[in-house]
């Protein structure tokens, strides 16, 4: 059986054809699923994270990473689910009403995914209602929202608001970013958490769910 | 529609601000291309929602806008000034809204027009609203109805220009970008949004026939800007950055084969080419768009502008006033310092623009292959290719050689990391067949067409 450790190479590489073979192996041999996540493929991604944050990776070496991973992932979730593990958290994820960018969100998408989070992605120009609906219908924990224009900004108050109406707030805990995001404004409209960039996502997700 | 296939403008120096060899002459009489630069602002609202309700607070924040931004020009003795509207998305989606505030902004400038004979005239810039359908429809449906509508109600108002940052193609783009894919990024501008583009601008060019306004001009903002705004971030690479402006002159020319016949958006960086190859006048921004976003061609921009624009500023208030006012004070001393160079004749227009020029194309690869040289060559390269596609790689082509070349002769720095990606970008280019069936057959079994409508695009 090849060495894990060409795992980790595999998803730091942006590899998966690589990373799924690894993986079937590992299985197969009897490794414990959980054990290839944790100490391989997890370090492995926050080293992409790492590497990106310090201008070593562009964007495309941080997606092919996040789909190395999630190749692997694929194999190794139905195991997961079947032992009654849970993810992370399951994050209902989009760009709010009114707004039609979505290459932050997408990152972001990418990047929680390459954290171990389970992404519902609601797309662009998303209602509170479809918000509320991933929560009631899909279990989100996290309800994650972008906008990148300041007349759409109102609308996260908009959802916010909506989600206590709808009785779902105490669920769920809300993380805001966008280009003319602040924590200021995360804090004024009562969000748990605020991210900067994309590359600081799954620090924000760790810390609101911690 | 009428392909370009000679340059209008061959020699570089004849490539600069203030002079076009196709000006335009508005209604009250602003010659934009004719010696006389002029100052183009743009706006948008501050933090609020457009809705019903707030309407009455948008229509006053838009008469604030305009009268301060016009007694401003008047007290700065501007010789004339270009007013952009660009319209939020509820404003397109609901086209009395967007109609009316035309409308307000026109008074606006009647008014002034009548006591201080300030020449204006007005772009209209409605979204493209098609986007906010996933998949898009781009060529049927409310939401292109309702754009279309904003279109014919503005341009009967009054709106002399009209203009549009569309998106076709961008389905692709986005994912093309963040992948650095330069071929998927041939195939959205010069596939599908060079057919989206004749497609949208043989309908705009009738409807404003038939209200006697004119086509002014379109940009690839949703992809060349994207690019740039991602490198600024260093999310990709400069030098695809650079190398995907060069290709989306290719979509961004089929509006003026279509009718158009400038003044070219302000968001359009790649304007020098078009402005090379079809000799129409161009709006550009640069360092006054900072409001906006941020960018590497602050200066550079402006060396073959025709009006010099601020890009959006939000109605906000500034120590020195409300922002607009503020940002159309700054957007009149820039032209004022343009008009001087001008009337000193070419040698001192030519020097300025070397400066502007020199300001920034040693420092990036987005400003080096936008440089007056680079310019006409990526321009020669397309009006010489037989179809879009292979004008498309013919841009990106040029573009990397002359990147390469700058860099080897010390001329531009790139970032090291970044040099290995001019043979990758070389490379993959270099993959593209020839012939546009067989590429366009290649695309379409690795693309996720679930993101787009096929049909819309004629695939």
């Amino acid at each position: 059986m090849q060495d894990l450790k060409a795992l980790h190479e595999a998803v730091l590489n942006g590899d998966a054809k690589t990373a799924k073979a690894v993986t079937e192996q590992a299985l197969a041999a009897g490794i414990e699923p959980l054990k290839l996540v944790q100490e391989y493929m997890m370090p492995a991604m926050a080293e992409v994270g790492r590497r990106f944050e310090c201008n070593e990776y562009f964007v495309p070496e941080l997606l092919l990473a996040a789909r190395a991973m999630k190749a692997a992932l694929e194999l190794i979730r139905p195991l997961l689910v079947a032992s009654g593990a849970k993810p992370a958290a399951r994050v209902a994820l989009g760009t709010v009403k009114g707004d039609l960018h979505d290459i932050g969100k997408n990152l972001v998408a990418a990047m929680l995914e390459g954290g171990g989070y389970e992404v519902i992605d609601l797309g662009v120009n998303v209602s509170p209602e479809q918000f509320i609906a991933a929560i009631k219908e899909k279990g989100a924990n996290i309800v994650a929202m972008s906008a990148l224009l300041t007349t759409t900004m109102p609308s996260m108050k908009t959802i916010v608001e909506a989600l206590k109406q709808a009785g779902v707030r105490q669920q769920v805990k809300i993380l805001v970013g966008g280009a003319p995001i602040t924590q200021k404004y995360a804090d004024e409209i009562g969000a748990d958490g605020y991210s900067e960039s994309a590359a600081g996502a799954v620090a924000a997700a760790k810390k609101v769910l911690a | 529609m009428s392909r370009f296939t000679h340059l209008a403008i061959s020699n570089p120096d004849d490539l600069r601000f203030g002079v076009a060899p196709n000006p335009l002459t508005t209604r009250r009489g602003l010659t934009i291309g004719g010696a006389i630069v002029y100052p183009e602002l743009n706006f948008t609202l501050p933090p609020m929602l457009v809705d019903e309700k707030t309407m009455p607070e948008v229509r006053g924040q838009y008469l604030q806008i305009i009268t301060g931004a016009l007694q401003r020009a008047v007290e700065l003795e501007a010789p004339g000034l270009v007013i952009e509207f660009e319209t939020l998305p509820p404003m397109t989606e609901n086209p009395a809204w967007g109609i009316e505030l035309t409308q307000i902004l026109l008074d606006a400038m009647e008014t002034t027009h009548a006591k201080h004979g300030l020449k204006t005239v007005l772009r209209i810039t409605p979204n493209d609203t098609r986007e906010m359908e996933r998949p898009p429809r781009m060529r049927s449906g409310k939401l292109y109805e309702a754009m279309l509508e904003t279109f014919d109600g503005c341009a009967a108002a009054g709106a002399e220009l009209l203009s549009i940052e569309s998106v076709g193609g961008k389905e692709v783009h986005d994912e093309a970008l963040m992948m650095c894919d330069i071929r998927s990024v041939i195939f959205a501008l010069c596939v599908m949004g060079v057919r989206d583009m004749r497609f949208l601008w043989t309908e705009l060019d009738k409807l404003a026939r038939k209200r006697g306004v004119h086509c002014a001009g379109d940009t690839a903002c949703g992809f060349g800007n994207t690019a740039m705004v991602l490198a600024e971030q260093k999310m990709i690479p400069r030098v695809f950055a650079a190398v995907v402006r060069a290709v989306s002159a290719v979509r961004t020319l089929v509006c003026y084969e279509c009718g158009a016949v400038g003044p070219g958006k302000d968001c359009g960086y790649e304007n020098p080419i078009l402005k090379a190859i079809t000799g129409f006048p161009m709006a550009m921004e640069g360092k006054t768009a900072a409001c906006a976003h941020l960018s590497p061609l602050g200066n550079i921009a402006a060396a073959t502008c025709d009006t010099w624009s601020n890009e959006s500023v939000q109605n906000i208030k500034l120590l020195g006033g409300m922002a607009p006012t503020v940002y159309v004070e700054q957007l009149i001393y820039d032209c004022r310092l343009m008009n001087l160079a001008l009337a000193d004749g070419r040698d001192a227009a030519l020097l300025y623009r070397k400066w502007m020029v020199n300001s920034d194309a040693p420092l990036d690869p987005q400003a080096y292959v936008l440089t007056p040289e680079s310019s006409v060559a990526i321009a020669k390269a397309i009006v010489n290719a037989p179809t879009s596609v292979a004008a498309g790689k013919a841009a990106a082509l040029t573009a990397v050689r002359l990147l390469r070349e700058a860099h080897t002769d010390g001329r531009l720095k790139i970032h090291p990391r970044e040099i290995s990606w001019l043979d990758r970008i070389q490379n993959s280019v270099e993959t593209i067949p020839s012939s546009e069936p067989e590429f366009i057959g290649e695309m379409m079994s690795v693309l996720d067409t679930s993101k787009f409508v096929a049909a819309d695009y004629e695939l």
